[in-house]
């Protein structure tokens, strides 16, 4: 199981790439393979202000659907549009190719509500 | 505790992703579903299908008990022949789908779903006025499904028999990889051609072995689920229940009136008063994947129906699926939405199978 030691993790199976006061979100390795293979990333974009646990979209696979939670408040500011043509990314690369959303933060506090590395190991053992 | 099949640990060996279906650690996938969907669309593939149920029943009136069990015409069968059936209550509701094969006069193999055997076996038991022999095998029995259209030619070396000579549900007992009395039947559920082979589950290792060397490659329930329903076959606990008549469910064609059989009157009864409800298949003009239990909604927005089952088509690459449709709404190319997470996708009626 793939969990780099840069990111920070929901327990929802979210990534999150923190650069300053933008974030790169995904789903991790462990959540591509318990859905299986991707058809659709189904970004909600009835609005683009998301707050911190809020359903910002949904993932469907051949056997399942799942929901999308925002790991922190933010405002979307790009979507991986290449994934519409590549879902198939999110199961070979989930923390690379396969990034769903970057969001401009709206309060980095809300970085201590997620886990690091070896927490969302533990939570997955 | 789930059971296993004597085929686990090469399921595990081949980095499966296991899941509890019906009391069984079954493979739901090697790697990906749509590869090995089209790998048996295209090729060939092998399912471990040993968590299904088989019932032997045989003595004098066997004939009599299975033609009172089922809805399809057990007079048609002859040793060598099967037959695609179902199993009535006596509401005319449906006990179950299976295949029934003659083995012998007044010998049958019946072979049932995994999650209904010990229901199945009650009924029969409770049913069997005929002083049949009713044996459950369902634990001593190994089955695989080998399914694809290059199948026949990749198993031609393992037996004598003729494979290709087996016509589509019949079958032939006979030497396979080095073991005697294997059933090769000609059948499966995928609608991609080839065989389940049927053999006692102590000869699995050697068979799936065999089978492995001619380059067949194992595909998982997901692949097995895609195939059934790109093919618009019913799937019991989705299509088919207790409270479900068939001939609603679209296998009208499996119950012949001619016949006595438990639960005939109820069951043509309701055809004859009009089922509120009928199965049909669609299609997602846009976006989208059905699941089971989404509402169906007409264009004003009432509930018309429910789906049944539904999953995107590997060979279309489009959301297909099964469901139940008020009668009124249920005709080809009628545009209907299925309510997809409080969106309503549009999709059209079509005629099955889906491809």
């Amino acid at each position: 199981m793939n969990i780099p030691s840069h990111l920070k993790f929901t327990p929802d199976h979210e990534w999150v790439l923190i650069e300053g006061d933008t974030a790169t979100i995904g789903i991790t390795d462990f959540a591509q393979r318990e859905l299986g293979d991707i058809v659709y990333v189904d970004i909600n974009q009835s609005t683009d202000t998301f707050a911190q646990n809020e359903v910002f979209g949904s993932v469907e696979a051949v056997k399942t659907v799942s929901d999308l939670f925002m790991p922190m408040s933010g405002k979307i500011t790009a979507i991986n549009s290449e994934l519409e043509n590549h879902p198939e990314w999110v199961n070979e690369d989930p923390y690379e190719k396969g990034w769903m959303i970057k969001v401009s933060l709206s309060s980095l506090e809300e970085a201590e509500n997620l886990l690091d590395a070896a927490a969302y190991e533990a939570l997955l053992s | 505790m789930a059971q296993k099949t004597c085929f686990y640990d090469y399921h595990i060996a081949a980095g499966a992703k296991m899941s509890e279906f019906a009391g069984f650690e079954m493979p739901i996938m090697y790697q990906r579903i749509q590869d090995e969907h089209m790998m048996v669309r295209t090729n060939a593939g092998m399912f471990d299908v040993s968590h299904m149920g088989e019932f032997v029943i045989e003595g004098p009136q066997a004939k009599d008990l299975v033609q009172w069990l089922t809805t399809n015409d057990v007079e048609k069968l002859f040793p060598g022949r099967v037959q695609y059936s179902c199993l009535s209550n006596e509401q005319g509701g449906a006990v179950d789908d299976l295949l029934v094969y003659c083995l012998a006069e007044n010998k049958y193999l019946l072979v049932v779903n995994a999650a209904n055997i010990e229901k199945d076996l009650q009924h029969i038991l409770q049913q069997n006025r005929f002083d049949a022999n009713v044996h459950n095998q369902s634990d001593q029995w190994g089955l695989l499904a080998v399914q694809g259209p290059k199948v026949a030619e990749l198993l031609q070396t393992l037996t004598s028999v003729n494979l290709a000579d087996i016509p589509y549900y019949h079958f032939v007992v006979g030497t396979f990889a080095g073991i005697e009395n294997v059933i090769i039947s000609a059948t499966g559920y995928t609608g991609a051609g080839g065989f389940e082979i049927y053999f006692n589950e102590k000869d699995g290792p050697a068979i799936w072995e065999a089978i492995s060397q001619q380059g067949i490659k194992p595909a998982g329930l997901g692949a097995r689920d895609t195939l059934r329903l790109e093919m618009g076959y019913c799937l019991y606990g989705h299509e088919l229940s207790d409270t479900t008549n068939p001939i609603a469910a679209g296998l009208g064609w499996i119950v012949r009136a001619k016949n006595y059989f438990l639960g005939k009157e109820p069951m043509l009864a309701q055809k004859q008063a009009g089922f509120e409800r009928i199965l049909c298949g669609f299609t997602l003009t846009q976006q989208g994947i059905p699941r089971q239990g989404y509402n169906i909604l007409n264009k004003k927005g009432a509930i018309i129906g429910e789906v049944s089952s539904g999953s995107i088509s590997p060979v279309l690459n489009q959301g297909i699926g099964l469901g139940f449709v008020a009668l009124d709404e249920a005709f080809l190319d009628h545009e209907i939405f299925i309510d997809i997470r409080n969106k309503p996708i549009p999709a059209r009626i079509v005629k099955l199978p889906f491809i």
